[in-house]
Order: structure tokens, then C-alpha cells, then sequence
């Protein structure tokens, strides 16, 4: 990962253990991405831990339980994680294609972080569906997904838009529109048994 | 990744460097004909200045040959060759979709829109959201028919998804792929003065497929003559771009097999239009229900029945049937 790379060659500063170190770096984006700003940290920086947690998290709470498995449901464990995952290859692949100019794991970190606010929406959510269930339930639900869908795009566009050619932004933009709006319609229409 | 191709004016230099440092660079590399990214987009790209040209459709001319060669020089194991499939602007893929959108007797909608620049963002975009339209819309409006109901129990359909993509995802490639094959051969008999690439094939059908993504979202009403009449609406835009753009295609042949052809087009893009319905109403059909009565209707039932497929509340509700 970048940051082991960089402060493995640095002896005159105590080093924290490297687990705490990467923790805080993942915090730190995760703060980043929930006050979206235009800034190079969740560029330069990129790690996969940080995804790989948010999207093990979704994968967990979306999937049915295994009973039901005559009924085709809700999606299982394994196909949230490669919708994500090949939904940010995908989109990471057309990015560089147009001409982008990230790379290809920096683009990954950066969609993966910004799936914080949907994985939050899900917890909500879970939450929510608790209570007794009817319209004033399914309200607050689309609310919060809503909100945290728009969440989602701006953290993301905040981050991708510069490293697009200008001509291609909304080309480039869109397909992550199509990514979170999936996702979203996947919380939303999540049902427990 | 900077493109090593001339023709591309923008630069930003290499990837080494940050996009937020330097981004007056580009405007410092001197390209041949091409202007700097400030420009204002009204000119074409790529295609030299063929504004002249557009109303009425000429062949290219020899400059734009001369260009399609020297686009596709890169190697096909090279990540450039794929790059010169996404050499398209965000105002240009939306004219392309305009112009599936409304087609005009006379305008070609190749000649016109895709200029020996084809593209694959179009179609595949345009695919994938037009599965998701339909997967979505499709339970979004079993859902709304059964708000309410206390034995409904909604589940998203997710495998679904994976067979309506692949039935889209196909006939976008192989249908452009056996019409280029058999012009080709028809081109080798009779000698056409319009001739078309695959790519070009993959980006028309790919662009017709635009108007039936809205139509899917307006699938949502459940009345069953809204449907058929959207499906109608829908076939005709669609249809008729790709009649119009093939016709001169197969037009000096013989008078038979021209048409021969034209209807084969639009009766497969019929299949298509009508297996996207079905497919719409597909999503959701297997909603919960008692134990017993999924397990009898399982039986008497594969999964390409819907029209004797029988709602157990459908003598409650208007339920839509095909």
C-alpha cells in the first residue's frame, strides 16, 4: 500500500505499529468522503482496505437468509461483493478509456470509499424495519436512501471529475450514477424475513 | 494515460503528474489540426470540416478515410486501439441519441451522427441501463400492483437481471454481427456503394435501443393498452432508424432480397421490442405465495409461460396481463 511504502524508509520518527496507522488512514478518508471536499488525500493515498470493509459490511446485511433459498430473493453475500466489484471495474475501465487520467486502483479506492453513505443508509434502514412495518416506514426509508444516494454521487464526483478530460466529465459521471443508483435500489428493496 | 494517437488534442501530459497542478499544460502542446480543450465544442472532432456535408449525407470524403486508417493504427493488444472506441464527447453521444430519437426520412443516421467515428460507450451504456430500466421497473410495478395486499411478500428478483442482460447484451452483438456478415457477402455479389463497418452496425443498433428505456419506465402503468401501444411507439422510432439506415445498404441489390433483409431487421428488433415487455412482466412473477401453491403452479409451469399464468388475487384487481 502507499503509505507502508513511504514510511517504511523513515527511521528518525516513531512509527505507531503499522495496524493503527492503517486503521487512522482509513478513518481519515472515511472522513473525507462523509465531508466531501475537493482534496488529493483519497487520491494520492489510495488503499483497498477501506472498501473491502464497507463493501463486506453491505454484502452481510443484504444478503437473505439462507432458509428461504427456494424463493428467489434477495441477492446472497457473494453477489453483492461482485456487483461491486465488477460494477467498479466496469466503471473504472470506461474512465480510462475516455481518457481519464487516474489510475486504475486509485479509481477503485475512490468508489469503493464512497460507498460509505449507502452502507450507512443500510444500517438505517435495518434499523427502521424493526419497527412495525407500512407506509410511514417505507417514507423514511426512501428518505434516507435518497438522501445518502445524493451523498454518494457529490463525495464521488468531488473526487473523479478533475481527473476526466472536460469534454467527457458527465460521459464519465454517469455510469457511477448507474453504480450507486443499483446499490440504492438494492437497499431500498431489501425486505428481512 | 496520454494517447499517443495526434489526433487527440487533449493532453494532460503524463500520468505522473496531478491533475490539479498543471492544468493550464494543455493548452501548451501544438497539435496538427486540432484545437485546445478551451474550445468551444460546436466543431468536430476528428472528422476534419464536414459540416457541408451533414444535410445531405455525401459519402466521406477522402480526408475521413485517410483518418479511419490512421485511427485504428495501435495494435489490437494495446490499451490505445480500445481507446479509439471511446473517442466521443459528452455532446456527441448526445447528438447520437437524438438522432435515434427522431428519424427523418433521408437523414442516415450513420452518415450523419456517426461519421466514421463509432463508438462502443453508446452501446453499452445504453444496454446496461436498459436492463437495469427494466429490471427495475419491472418490480417496481409488481410492487405498486400489490401494495397493500397483507400475503404479499416483495422480493427483488435478482437473478433475473443476469438473463435479461444477457439476452440484450446479445442481440446488440450478434445481430449486428450475422447483418454485417451476410452485407459483407452480399457486398462481395453486388457491388454497394454504401458499405458499413461492424462497429458501425453494433452503434446503430446499439442507439436504437435508447427509446426503450424510457418506455420501460413508463411500463410502470398497469393498464395493458398503454403497454402495447408504448411497445408500438416505441418499435416504430427504433424501427424505422435502422430501416433507414440499412435501406441504402442493400438498395441495389436485387429488389427481393432487399427487402428480404429490411424485414428480417425489423422482425427481429419486433422480437426484441416484445421479449423486453415480457421480460418486464417476468420480473416479479414468482412473488411469495403459500408453500403448496408455489410448489403446484412450479409443476404445471416453466418460466416461459406468462400468458397462462394465472394471478391467484387477479380476480381482485385489475391485473395486467399480456
Amino acid at each position: 500500500m502507499a503509505k507502508a511504502a513511504e514510511s517504511s524508509g523513515d527511521p528518525g520518527t516513531t512509527t505507531p505499529r503499522p495496524l493503527m496507522r492503517d486503521l487512522k488512514a482509513v478513518g481519515k478518508k472515511f472522513m473525507h468522503v462523509l465531508y466531501p471536499r475537493k482534496s488529493n488525500t483519497l487520491l494520492r493515498d489510495w488503499d483497498l482496505w477501506g472498501p473491502l470493509i464497507l463493501c463486506v459490511t453491505l454484502a452481510l446485511m443484504l444478503q437473505r437468509s439462507s432458509v428461504d433459498s427456494e424463493k428467489d430473493g434477495g441477492p446472497q453475500f457473494a453477489e453483492v461483493f461482485v456487483i461491486v466489484w465488477f460494477g467498479a471495474v466496469t466503471i473504472t475501465l470506461n474512465s480510462k478509456l475516455l481518457g481519464g487520467n487516474i489510475s486504475f486502483f486509485q479509481s477503485l479506492c475512490v468508489l469503493g470509499y464512497c460507498i460509505l453513505p449507502l452502507t450507512v443508509a443500510m444500517l438505517v434502514c435495518r434499523l427502521v424495519l424493526l419497527a412495525e412495518p407500512g407506509p410511514v416506514n417505507f417514507m423514511v426509508r426512501l428518505f434516507v436512501v435518497i438522501v445518502m444516494f445524493a451523498w454518494s454521487i457529490v463525495a464521488s464526483t468531488a473526487f473523479l471529475a478533475d481527473s476526466q478530460p472536460p469534454n467527457r466529465k458527465a460521459l464519465a459521471i454517469y455510469p457511477v450514477f448507474l453504480f450507486y443508483f443499483v446499490i440504492s435500489w438494492m437497499i431500498l428493496t431489501f425486505t428481512p424475513q | 494515460m496520454a494517447a499517443v494517437d495526434d489526433l487527440q488534442f487533449e493532453e494532460f501530459g503524463d500520468a505522473a503528474t496531478s491533475p490539479a497542478a498543471n492544468p493550464g499544460a494543455t493548452t501548451i502542446h501544438i497539435e496538427g489540426p486540432s484545437e485546445s480543450p478551451t474550445h468551444q465544442p460546436g466543431l468536430p472532432r476528428g472528422s476534419g470540416g464536414e459540416e457541408d456535408d451533414e444535410l445531405l449525407g455525401n459519402d466521406d470524403s477522402d480526408k475521413t478515410e485517410l483518418l479511419a486508417g490512421q485511427k485504428k493504427s495501435s495494435p489490437f493488444w494495446t490499451f490505445e486501439y480500445y481507446q479509439t472506441f471511446f473517442d466521443v464527447d459528452t455532446y456527441q453521444v448526445f447528438d447520437r441519441i437524438k438522432g435515434s430519437l427522431l428519424p427523418i426520412p433521408g437523414k442516415n443516421f450513420v452518415r450523419l451522427y456517426i461519421r466514421s467515428n463509432p463508438d462502443l460507450y453508446g452501446p453499452f451504456w445504453i444496454c446496461a441501463t436498459l436492463v437495469f430500466a427494466i429490471a427495475i421497473s419491472g418490480n417496481l410495478s409488481n410492487f405498486l400492483i400489490h401494495l397493500g395486499e397483507k400475503t404479499y411478500h416483495y422480493v427483488p428478483e435478482f437473478r433475473k437481471v443476469s438473463i435479461a442482460a444477457t439476452i440484450i447484451y446479445a442481440y446488440a452483438w450478434l445481430v449486428p454481427l450475422a447483418l454485417w456478415g451476410f452485407l459483407m457477402w452480399r457486398n462481395s455479389k453486388v457491388m454497394n456503394i454504401v458499405s458499413y463497418s461492424f462497429l458501425e452496425i453494433v452503434c446503430v443498433y446499439g442507439y436504437s435501443l435508447f427509446i426503450y428505456i424510457p418506455t420501460a419506465v413508463l411500463w410502470v402503468i398497469p393498464q395493458k393498452a398503454v403497454r402495447w401501444i408504448l411497445v408500438m411507439i416505441a418499435l416504430g422510432i427504433s424501427g424505422s432508424v435502422l430501416a433507414m439506415t440499412f435501406w441504402p445498404a442493400v438498395r441495389e441489390d436485387n429488389r427481393r432480397i432487399a427487402l428480404a433483409t429490411i424485414v428480417t431487421i425489423v422482425l427481429l428488433h419486433t422480437l426484441l421490442s416484445v421479449g423486453c415487455l415480457f421480460s418486464f412482466l417476468f420480473f416479479g412473477v414468482w412473488f411469495f405465495r403459500p408453500w403448496h401453491l408455489l410448489q403446484e403452479s412450479r409443476m404445471t409451469k416453466p418460466a416461459g409461460k406468462l400468458m397462462g399464468w394465472h394471478h391467484p388475487l387477479a380476480s381482485k384487481r385489475g391485473h395486467t396481463e399480456v
